[in-house]
């Protein structure tokens, strides 16, 4: 465990990245068991079952005061390590491995977790108290991605990091037959295709200025980019499951798809909710999402279907080595063969110049794309963003002013900062919030904005600062929802904040009921 | 604390506890800048505090200057100050204001601490107490500084072809960091860079052991490697940190304790190292001084309140314009 935390602990505070590649395969280098925990641990595999964020929240107030737990998590803006520091300290036990200490948190009963893991907590140092908060809580953040422990995997045993991409989500803990493949001992692992969800292939924002000047039009076809989930079916004649883009296994939370699907292909395509194949609105799709069971009335409520736009398999046969076009053909003879309410194609936008591509982009009167998708005609399915196949072109952001009204200490790596922006308009002679954003700023307009906070506070509620009506921040959105959850009766999808407004009187800032008229609310 | 307002200021007499802007007589704990400013008529503080503003400001910063001993008694009217040791820094001092058999005392930045670089804190019993508060949160528990410097050393052993800037403070914490190598047998020249070199002799002066060192200058690139560098935080991130051979970028401070701050200052290899009272540090303080109105100056005083509310003592924040709650060490 000590070595494991120290790794954790190094590879947060390095910025290079060969460096952080050569601590993981310095690790990677010992032949023992360990390693696989840390691969497991590493790609966000190994979770346990009873110990979660708001059971390690319990435990840390049964050992120190809540309201100074509180502050003190205000401040550091990171659970584990805040509670890796204000445990109280006894006497540190004998160091355990790794692979000892998870398995013997795994053995622990449900009803004797508070003591044993509390008792665990406690003998541990400071790093590796962290180390196992940030395992409990999964997602590590250490600035180490997925595609990086498995670049410095492939590095040190020569192989190429897209053999482990491919076969990755057919191994299983504790990778003995990815180990031995790595070392040469045996051939490449055999995956059951069929079974497997293939990491799937993502685009790229295009940079306007420097894309279309060297782009030839040509050699692109567009599409609208859809604003649902992003999903792979896999079809055969024994069973039919459905992937989110991460791998996780949503079928049972959409079975109308499930049962309406016939035929023998693996499928990329877009989860939208709408009737008819005309999609509704992400307000919509929200209903359904997050949610292990679809009852029958959901389903009636809001009906789900798949925007299909690629193949990755068809009878069997392995496509994502043929070029796009070839397997749109494949794409519409699957299709064609299998009729369905719930599956349709994704349309193919005809376009000669990037210029004629702009309207279909802006195209205001369907608010229901996003933008356009532009994807190299000729290009492979691969795994990843890779530079220079798929790109996205999203709608110019709806805009509006309103007020910085309360600001809160951000998360990772914001903590410290006040970053998180509660913004309004008025209503009356009064302000009431419309949104909250914690992105979109650059580090200079942070450190502005951070600075007015500590400077202007008139209230203090708990972690959350009143400021001075005097910032009026020129806040970019996706899209507005009538909402009975807030009090302006708006929400928002995903804010942002675009600029500050230094240029704009508070006065000039819209009412509510202006708001609502101007984005069609009312 | 009816005779002092939330500014540190005795109207009746017309005296400035730290203050920022120039005033008529001014009491200086110790000379940092947020707390030593140039251009007051009186300065009362202890000599060495007074050395250090004349190193940083000029023989001139101030018009008139009283030198006070620790524990050295001196009398305004009815009020009668004492300076006495805070352990923060070389000179600095906490102010024990006596009134008619009521004891005020403004322990200034303090850390409780060994330190072989000043005169260890000594605690004053008093009615009212102003604390600091830069680390007053419960996760903030500092190592020992033995430990944190070793962690240094060990760096530089294993890697021999780079360079380790540390960043620290140019009063106090350079030449702390200076000490503590020293004192962890680290023999070799220290290397610093030249905003610290005035400071660093005045404390060689003052017979503090801080070992041999020379200011940086432009050799041959491959000089430094191996060597450690002592500059000032804002130089990590300045040009003048990227002529040195694979630095590796530390920080000497307590704020060091959270990863997730040492990362977002690019540091590679942090050193909680502090000259503040850590939490348990701040409320053995207030236990022991016996107070029974604590009243809390600059820092994270949230928790602080809370807790001594809790401990039915009263308390609550002076906000002292010009001390930014953070960067402050």
């Amino acid at each position: 465990m000590k070595k494991f935390s120290s790794l954790l602990h190094n590879l947060i505070l390095t910025p290079s990245r060969n460096t952080k590649i050569k601590l993981l395969q310095d690790y990677f280098n010992i032949l023992d068991i360990n390693r696989a925990y840390a691969l497991a641990i590493l790609s966000d595999q190994l979770s346990f079952q009873f110990i979660k964020a708001s059971k390690l929240r319990e435990l840390v107030y049964e050992q120190v005061d809540q309201h100074l737990f509180d502050y003190s998590y205000d401040y550091v803006g990171d659970l584990a390590e805040t509670i890796s520091l204000i445990w109280p300290t006894k006497k540190e036990g004998k160091s355990q491995n790794l692979s000892t200490l998870i398995e013997n948190i795994k053995k622990i009963k449900k009803s004797e977790i508070n003591t044993e893991f509390s008792k665990i907590l406690s003998e541990l140092s400071n790093n590796e108290r962290w180390t196992l908060i940030k395992i409990c809580t999964g997602g590590l953040r250490i600035g180490v991605s997925e595609r990086l422990v498995k670049t410095a995997l492939a590095d040190l045993y020569n192989k190429s990091v897209n053999e482990i991409e491919e076969i990755w989500h057919g191994l299983e803990f504790p990778y003995e037959n990815l180990f031995q493949w790595l070392k040469n001992e045996t051939s490449k692992p055999k995956i059951d295709f069929k079974k497997l969800f293939h990491p799937m292939m993502l685009a790229n924002p295009i940079d306007e200025g420097k894309d279309f000047k060297r782009l030839d039009a040509n050699e692109f076809q567009a599409e609208y980019k859809w604003d649902g989930i992003r999903v792979q079916l896999m079809v055969s004649s024994k069973s039919v499951s459905l992937y989110s883009r991460t791998g996780d296994n949503i079928s049972s939370a959409f079975p109308e798809i499930i049962e309406a699907t016939k035929g023998d292909a693996v499928i990329d395509g877009e989860l939208l909710v709408g009737r008819n194949f005309k999609p509704s609105g992400f307000n919509d799709l929200q209903q359904r999402l997050n949610r292990k069971k679809a009852s029958k009335d959901l389903q009636n409520k809001f009906p789900v279907f798949i925007r299909a736009y690629d193949i990755l398999f068809y009878k069997g046969k392995d496509l994502r080595k043929f070029s796009l076009l070839e397997r749109r053909k494949y794409l519409e003879k699957f299709q064609k063969e299998n009729k369905s309410n719930q599956i349709d194609l994704s349309s193919i936008i005809n376009f000669s110049t990037w210029k004629e591509l702009t309207k279909y982009k802006n195209n205001f009167h369907d608010d229901l794309n996003e933008g356009v998708m532009i994807k190299l005609k000729n290009s492979e399915y691969l795994p990843g963003r890779k530079k220079g196949y798929w790109y996205k072109w999203k709608k110019n952001p709806k805009l509006v002013d309103a007020i910085l009204m309360y600001a809160q200490r951000g998360h990772g790596k914001r903590s410290s900062y006040y970053s998180d922006f509660t913004f309004g308009v008025w209503k009356e002679s009064e302000l009431v919030p419309i949104g909250k954003a914690y992105s979109g700023y650059t580090d200079k307009e942070l450190l502005v904005l951070d600075k007015f906070i500590r400077n202007n506070t008139i209230n203090k509620f708990g972690p959350v600062r009143e400021v001075k009506k005097e910032i009026i921040l020129e806040v970019a959105f996706d899209d507005v929802f009538p909402s009975t959850r807030h009090k302006s009766g708006v929400a928002m999808r995903f804010p942002r904040i675009h600029r500050i407004r230094w240029d704009k009187p508070v006065n000039e800032v819209l009412t509510i009921s202006e708001f609502k008229k101007e984005f069609k609310l009312s | 604390m009816d005779f002092i307002n939330h500014q540190l200021f005795i109207k009746d007499i017309n005296v400035h506890i730290d203050p920022i802007l120039p005033k008529k007589t001014a009491i200086i704990t110790h000379g940092h800048a947020d707390h030593a400013r140039f251009g007051h008529d009186h300065v009362i503080a202890t000599r060495q505090t007074i050395d250090i503003m004349k190193i940083r400001y000029g023989d001139k910063c101030a018009k008139k200057f009283t030198p006070l001993r620790y524990g050295q008694k001196y009398s305004i009217k009815n009020y009668d100050f004492t300076l006495y040791p805070a352990g923060h820094i070389l000179g600095s001092a906490q102010v024990l204001i006596e009134k008619n058999n009521n004891r005020l005392v403004i322990t200034g930045d303090y850390k409780v601490g060994k330190d072989e670089t000043c005169k260890n804190f000594k605690l004053v019993k008093c009615d009212t107490l102003i604390t600091e508060a830069t680390f007053g949160l419960p996760i903030f528990q500092h190592p020992d500084p033995k430990d944190e410097i070793q962690k240094l050393i060990r760096s530089v052993k294993i890697n021999k072809n780079n360079c380790h800037i540390v960043g620290a403070y140019a009063l106090g914490k350079a030449q702390r960091v200076m000490n503590l190598l020293r004192q962890q047998k680290y023999n070799e020249t220290i290397y610093i860079h030249g905003s610290l070199e005035k400071l660093c002799q005045y404390y060689s002066k003052e017979k503090i052991n801080i070992g041999k060192f020379e200011k940086v200058s432009s050799k041959d690139k491959n000089f430094y490697e191996g060597k450690i560098i002592i500059a000032p935080p804002s130089a990590l991130k300045d040009r003048w940190s990227r002529r040195f051979p694979n630095p590796i970028i530390c920080m000497a401070s307590g704020w060091m304790t959270v990863k997730q701050r040492a990362k977002q200052q690019g540091i590679e290899l942090p050193l909680v190292i502090s000259d503040h009272s850590d939490w348990n540090e701040l409320l053995d303080t207030i236990k022991k001084s016996k107070a029974k109105n604590i009243l809390i100056t600059h820092g994270q005083e949230d928790a602080l309140v809370y807790y001594c509310k809790k401990q039915n003592l009263v308390s609550k924040p002076l906000s002292i314009q010009g001390r930014s709650d953070e960067e402050i060490e």
